[in-house]
């Protein structure tokens, strides 16, 4: 573990200006990415998961520094690249590529395959003639499953996954080490998803990539990662070890996340944390905790001060101050356990739909539970 | 589930002609929808769910490029059973958001932009119910608190972009509340949310339906908001129906490959970070309508394909037990 971390990123900030009016004093800023620190080591796929509006894309974009940070710094095996000019940049691009979301959007439609994936090559003047070139897309092609008769085919012609393996072999022709991946698989096909999530994990395998997997996803981020980094309104609230984070949440956000990912099976008893509304603007965070505002277990220490991220366990870091609530793991909550909103289930034996109304997890009333059952009644 | 259906399709079929040649969009889809149960049609892109739904709405666009072939039964208010197919163009105007009602799956394109929302959902409700502007606005703040959205008096005069995501849907959906229809259709209405979202719209469908009675028609490829909202399930595949079936059942015991490659294409939770080894994804692409496979149209992606059978001729779609139909020659011999 002393190997020298790819990726560090220190109390990283990105602030977007709002555009001022004429009469507005002061310039408002969106705090996109407020202050978020971690490290990546060789070979490793980290995700960073949260709701739209967390900021967890322009993170992708900045430690790329496809826009410039506010502050904060970022050291890419070992260099400091925070403030490198653009050609000062241009070695370092072909270690570090991206992969966009949508494969409709960031393929060229006039373009042929293989001069979209050759375009890296030109851009940065990589030696040998067209044969050469031809051949390294022919091998780029075969690295993602296409066949070299697709070099000659445009975007159009192609299917959202063959579509999407063309973005991959675009972003892996210069053999980079370090890959963002920017919701690689949410615009596909459920059975296209599952092609594509294999074909990442076995390049990372084949060419010792490492991975920053910006998806909101938590069945394919539960997957492919190796740790999870959870963001809430531009600040990180949870990193942890995959198989830690999915056992043993220790943020309110990461319990509420996991708990509302539906799981495709019915027979599954659920235990839903529903947050209320929606994330608030990052324009004007909350003060204190800036999830205090939809936290079941927000106290008035919560909306005092920021808290820090910090060590709950070997490895395990999370910003709550409440240490002494027992958080539940996704699947694992039992029916009598607290909370804010009504439980839904459906009653393994009958198959009924039962709606129970749980007392607040604040409130000592010793009052039962309110039941309602959809018909026919049981006798809860 | 002895209740009359409120919603009856029977071998409906939707043809389109293109440039290149016809594609059989949807063919032969049969189904019924009760009050108060939700049917969840899964499928991939060019499966033919959506293309289903507008055609039970009558949206597609009329004109000879679209030929629509069947019958669509839906109850009316008045308690007879309309043809919907063949229903006159004003009539169906008066049927269309009032007995049956739409939510899409992109609020953001689906709601005026110029007009406030207040005024969007009022606009309904004089329609269909005959209220004056006063009762109508009272209406609509009454369906803004019903589907969850805080302090809706002021929201009535916002603008849809003023709304988050979320807000908007919920809009949408008290839009399509609005003349408390039968039969609701809901394509994708989760899938651009987040799952936090998400979690709150199904929950919000799931109220109204058990207060109201509504029948839902759930389109989606999610098979984790199948589990979780639908009573029975139609897997639709290449335009047509390759299997049907109670939810438990469906995903106790799939009976079509396609159906058992999808569930298991999807990672499990419960085994988040363990990683066991690639997914076991389904190989090859979503066919190309214009060029539709032979005999059965999952034969080239199947891994229990046989030649000279699957690719013969098309299979029918057969009862495999109560309540249960799956379109496979070899179901018996696949499932143990």
């Amino acid at each position: 573990m002393t190997e020298r971390p790819i990726l560090e990123v220190r109390d990283l900030r990105k602030w977007f200006p709002l555009g001022s009016s004429l009469f507005s004093r002061h310039r408002q800023q969106v705090k996109a990415v407020d202050g978020i620190s971690f490290s990546m080591r060789r070979g490793e796929i980290l995700s960073l998961v949260g709701e739209s509006g967390s900021g967890k894309t322009t993170v992708g974009r900045t430690v790329l520094r496809l826009t410039a940070p506010t502050s904060g710094s970022i050291t890419f095996d070992g260099q400091d690249i925070t403030r490198l000019s653009r050609r000062q940049l241009r070695p370092l691009r072909r270690r570090m590529q991206l992969v966009f979301q949508d494969p409709f959007a960031s393929l060229n439609p006039r373009m042929t395959v293989e001069r979209i994936v050759s375009t890296p090559l030109i851009i940065h003047d990589e030696p040998g003639g067209i044969a050469a070139r031809r051949a390294k897309v022919e091998a780029a092609l075969q690295l993602v499953g296409l066949l070299p008769h697709h070099a000659t085919r445009y975007p159009h012609e192609l299917s959202g996954g063959q579509r999407q393996r063309v973005g991959i072999a675009r972003a892996l022709i210069l053999r980079p080490d370090f890959l963002v991946a920017d919701e690689p698989v949410s615009a596909l096909d459920v059975s296209i998803q599952a092609q594509v999530v294999n074909l990442l994990l076995e390049l990372k395998d084949l060419l010792g990539l490492t991975i920053l997997f910006v998806a909101h996803d938590l069945a394919v981020v539960g997957h492919i990662s190796d740790r999870i980094a959870v963001m809430y309104l531009g600040r990180l609230v949870e990193v942890a070890e995959t198989r830690v984070l999915f056992a043993r949440p220790r943020h309110p956000y990461t319990e509420a996340l996991l708990s509302a990912a539906p799981i495709p099976d019915p027979t599954v008893e659920r235990q839903r944390i529903i947050l209320a509304g929606d994330i608030p603007s990052p324009i004007d965070p909350p003060p204190g905790c800036a999830f205090s505002t939809r936290c079941r277990y927000a106290t008035e220490a919560c909306r005092a001060a920021v808290p820090p991220l910090r060590e709950v366990a070997p490895g395990h870091l999370s910003a709550c101050i409440r240490d002494d609530i027992a958080l539940q793991a996704p699947r694992h909550g039992a029916l009598t356990a607290p909370s804010k909103e009504t439980c839904r289930c459906r009653l393994r034996s009958t198959g009924y739909r039962v709606t129970i109304a749980c007392p607040r997890p604040s409130t000592s009333s010793s009052s039962a539970p309110a039941s309602s059952a959809s018909a026919p009644p049981t006798n809860w | 589930m002895t209740a009359a259906p409120v919603l009856q399709v029977e071998d409906l079929s939707v043809r389109f002609r293109t440039r290149g040649g016809e594609i059989a969009a949807v063919s032969g889809v049969s189904f019924a929808v009760r009050p108060g149960e939700t049917l969840a049609v899964v499928g991939e892109s060019g499966s033919g769910k959506s293309v289903t739904s507008l055609a039970l709405m009558r949206l597609l666009p009329p004109g000879a490029a679209v030929t629509v072939t069947g019958r669509v039964g839906l109850r009316g208010k008045d308690g007879r059973m309309l043809d919907v197919l063949t229903l006159p163009e004003p009539e169906m105007r008066g049927v269309r958001g009032d007995a049956i009602a739409m939510v899409f799956q992109e609020p953001m394109t689906s709601l005026n932009p110029v007009k406030p929302v207040g005024e969007q959902i009022a606009e309904a409700i004089r329609l269909h119910r005959g209220l004056d502007r006063r009762a109508a606005t009272e209406e609509v703040v009454r369906l803004l608190d019903l589907v969850g959205i805080p302090a809706p008096r002021q929201r009535l005069a916002s603008y849809p972009h003023h709304l988050s995501g979320g807000m908007r849907q919920r809009v949408m959906i008290a839009m399509a509340l609005s003349c408390e229809p039968a039969v609701l259709i809901a394509d994708e209405p989760t899938t651009a949310l987040d799952v936090t979202i998400q979690a709150q719209i199904l929950d919000l469908l799931r109220r109204l339906q058990e207060r109201t009675g509504m029948a839902v028609v759930f389109i989606t490829h999610n098979l984790g908001v199948v589990a979780e909202i639908a009573d029975r399930v139609m897997v639709m595949y290449g335009g047509r129906v390759v299997e049907q079936a109670d939810v438990r059942p469906l995903f106790a015991r799939p009976l079509m490959p396609y159906t058992v490659g999808l569930l298991r294409s999807v990672p499990r939770l419960d085994l988040a970070g363990r990683r066991a080894g690639p997914l076991p994804a389904i190989p090859g692409n979503v066919p190309d309508p214009l060029h539709m496979p032979e005999g059965c149209g999952f034969h080239p992606r199947c891994g229990d394909h046989v030649a000279g059978l699957c690719d013969a001729r098309l299979p029918e779609l057969e009862s495999a037990g109560e309540a249960r139909l799956v379109r496979c020659v070899r179901w018996r011999e696949l499932t143990p």
